[in-house]
């Protein structure tokens, strides 16, 4: 942001008149506005991601704070010899694909419908959001209760009609599946929404056209409202993958409020795994290593969702 | 801040007394230099004349407020107001303490320590917290209490003591008599007492239990295995700490013999699979899912909470803990070093630990007192407990109590007992074989200890 060394009053005017794209003098006053925001993010980002990066070279308990052992890497090589950590990691992958994909196919779904010009629009598109306002503590408790092995409903339900009950805490897929109907339920409407103000920007009367080309709904869907929100997907997507793999408060609640993930780790996360690490076993060296281990899995994986989306659209064109 | 209220004669009177001596220490100046071996002399039994707000640090339900002693204590010490600072959860607050500890800020004049994390406390903090057997009543302070419980808070040498004890927890068995009978089993304490002495016997009777046809349907004999684990594992001379006070798991006699007890209830199906503490573990107690568990006195509590008063009457409890008495649970009260009321905090804690308020929180909460003479007083001693059937708890407790013997406590209690016991759940619920179980502990245990 150098600014080069004015050479007189009038050839400076005369510059700025020609290049009417050249910063003004008064434009560095936006430093000054953004600089709140930095100042911040410094002192509760940077300042933190660079200390835990720190840390996570020692070996050190919160116990003994004061303690810190340097031990390079090692805090690293213990993670990826790490049974705990490779199972987390697959569960995080696991339960973040069957907890996003069906969500925003059925925001999508919910967004086209609500775009229509429904009776009481507005109550559906409010009563969709409930979920998100819902306090997740509420929410985990209710499917809790929903999916107790022994007195929850859904198995209630299943014995009614003649099918096997399934252990939703115990077993490693129906516990994953119900910690993941946590997450769709509550996060739906909220993409749902996303997705319709997206839809907003498209014109309706590429609807109107469609449908005197004789385009049923699901004609539409495909046609004019995916391509229409190529740009709001793409955003759900990488919101949801950043979300899914911090994925903490469902599977804690789950097994309450153990970090463990079920008796057998079964819907353990990576997040659940690093508080684990930190908070119940005291181990801060290695709780840090997992954070920053997560932070570059978010970042590649976010770059992958980037780079697949963007090859798809010059194909497309 | 609220102040405690009380009746305004008293207030009138104790102000009167303290008036002159207000004045002299300045209204509301700190006592923050006093040093704990100089403290005594001068300041009188409340450790310091000053007009002072002690802040105690707690954890779930101490109930000394409850009690009313903290308004007990302001008729004592009208210059003293205690203020509690009260986190739900033990861990939490552990987790907390430890933040503070490490940056020796932010602590309360006041600590509460667990079980669960004493031995944190006296090996990596000791030097943070007053030094009990340097106090001028250190002599006095020590004497009242079940040498055991002074130990476990103490060095191994016994030079330096972090805490004043405040409850204990003594073992012995609660059940439902009525699904004992239903069942066609005794269910009278003394033929229970006989026939459950062993973890053998007790484990068989759960075999008569379950191999009944008139017992309630769905109903199992004891709540978990980690019922019948966590107590026995505390019979032996080690627990899951070896001599040396490093962690042991293999080589423990105490969770060798606890593992085999309770994977052997597990596999004869006699345990109803239940997490301790779950949801469905907590509605148990009054759907007769289970006829009995290991319970330290102040589970009573736990099951009137849970059960409620329909129950009162069916409920009992043996006085007899199979393999030998045993603790579970309790607490102490630790002043730290910089407490910025350190005389006062001093003089408070050896007040809570004193006979009379143990005595007084036994009657108000259930909680058994650490302190020999309160658990020889005939408040506690001769109390009944109507819901548990009138059960003589004072004299169960008391005898347990005075039996008891434990061994050595180590830093990751806690997370080792917690990881076996998860594991126990999956022999129990998945079938899971006893061997594999414990490899997964064990690898889950490694995480803890590094």
């Amino acid at each position: 942001m150098s600014v080069a060394a004015p050479a007189g009053p009038a050839s400076r005017a005369a510059r700025r008149r020609s290049s009417p794209g050249r910063r003004r003098p008064g434009s560095r006053i936006a430093y000054l506005y953004v600089l709140p925001f930095f100042a911040v993010f410094a002192a509760f980002s940077v300042y933190p991601w660079l200390d835990t990066a720190w840390v996570s070279l020692h070996d050190v308990r919160l116990s003994t704070y004061d303690q810190m052992t340097w031990i390079g890497l090692g805090n690293y090589r213990d993670l990826f010899t790490n049974q705990f950590f490779w199972n987390a990691f697959r569960n995080t992958i696991t339960i973040g694909i069957i907890s996003t994909v069906p969500q925003l196919c059925m925001a999508l779904g919910i967004a086209h419908l609500l775009n229509y010009r429904l009776r009481g629009r507005t109550f559906f598109r409010v009563a969709i959001l409930m979920p998100y306002a819902t306090s997740l503590a509420a929410a985990t408790v209710i499917f809790l209760e929903l999916f107790d092995p022994k007195l929850g409903l859904v198995n209630w339900a299943l014995h009614l009609a003649h099918l096997p009950e399934v252990d939703w805490q115990g077993s490693k897929w129906p516990s994953q599946i119900a910690v993941s109907a946590i997450v769709t339920w509550r996060w739906t409407g909220y993409n749902a929404l996303i997705y319709l103000a997206g839809l907003q920007a498209v014109d309706n009367e590429l609807y109107d056209a469609a449908a005197v080309d004789g385009a049923g709904k699901w004609a539409q869907f495909r046609y004019v409202t995916l391509p229409g929100l190529r740009p709001t997907i793409l955003f759900t997507i990488v919101v949801s993958t950043i979300g899914a793999a911090q994925l903490f408060g469902e599977p804690l609640l789950y097994h309450n409020g153990k970090s463990d993930g079920g008796t057998s780790n079964q819907f353990q996360t990576l997040g659940l795994l690093m508080y684990q690490q930190g908070w119940t076993n005291d181990r801060l060296g290695l709780a840090s290593a997992t954070a920053w281990t997560m932070f570059l899995i978010i970042v590649v994986a976010v770059l992958v969702n980037l780079f697949l989306a963007r090859r798809r659209e010059r194909a497309g064109r | 801040m609220g102040r405690s209220s009380h009746p305004r004669r008293t207030a009138a009177v104790l102000a009167a007394a303290t008036a002159g001596a207000l004045l002299l220490a300045g209204c509301g100046s700190s006592s923050g230099n006093n040093d704990a071996a100089g403290q005594g002399a001068g300041s009188g039994p409340c450790g310091t004349t000053a007009k002072t707000t002690v802040t105690v640090g707690l954890f779930g339900t101490f109930g000394f407020k409850e009690a009313g002693l903290w308004d007990a204590y302001h008729k004592r010490c009208p210059n003293i107001t205690v203020k509690e600072d009260d986190v739900e959860q033990s861990a939490d607050y552990w987790t907390r303490l430890k933040t503070r500890l490490a940056s020796g800020s932010g602590l309360d004049d006041v600590q509460g320590i667990e079980i669960g994390f004493v031995a944190d406390v006296v090996q990596n903090h000791a030097d943070q917290f007053v030094n009990w057997n340097k106090v001028p009543h250190a002599a006095a302070d020590k004497a009242e209490f079940f040498p055991w419980k002074w130990q476990l808070a103490s060095s191994t040498d016994g030079s330096d003591t972090v805490g004043l004890g405040t409850d204990i927890g003594p073992e012995a068995i609660c059940y439902r008599s009525d699904l004992l009978k239903k069942a066609g089993l005794p269910s009278d304490p003394a033929t229970l007492a006989k026939k459950w002495s062993t973890w053998n016997d007790f484990i068989n009777f759960g075999k008569q239990y379950e191999a009944s046809t008139t017992k309630q349907a769905g109903s199992h004999f004891v709540d978990s295995a980690a019922s019948v684990f966590s107590t026995a594992v505390y019979q032996g001379k080690e627990a899951y700490d070896n001599a040396a006070g490093q962690p042991d798991v293999k080589n423990s006699d105490g969770v060798q013999s606890a593992w085999n007890y309770a994977t052997e209830a597990a596999q004869s199906k006699i345990t109803a699979g239940l997490e301790q503490f779950s949801p469905t573990w907590n509605k148990a107690f009054s759907n007769g899912a289970f006829a009995t568990l290991a319970c330290p006195t102040w589970m009573m509590g736990y099951i009137q909470g849970q059960a409620g008063p329909s129950y009162a009457g069916k409920w009992n409890i043996a006085p007899v803990l199979p393999g030998g008495a045993t603790n579970w649970g309790g607490s102490w009260l630790g002043v730290p070093d910089k407490a910025q009321h350190k005389a006062a905090a001093i003089a408070l804690v050896e007040w809570l630990s004193a006979k009379d308020q143990q005595v007084t929180m036994w009657k108000q909460g259930g909680h058994f007192p650490s302190n020999s003479d309160a658990a020889a007083d005939p408040a506690v001693a001769t109390a009944k407990s109507a819901y548990f059937s009138n059960a003589p708890v004072g004299k169960i407790f008391g005898d347990i109590a005075s039996k008891m013997s434990i061994p050595p406590i180590g830093l990751y209690d806690t997370q080792i007992q917690q990881a076996l016991t998860t594991q126990l759940t999956n022999v129990e619920t998945k079938g899971t074989a006893p061997t594999k179980a414990f490899g997964d502990a064990l690898a889950a245990i490694k995480q803890v200890t590094g």
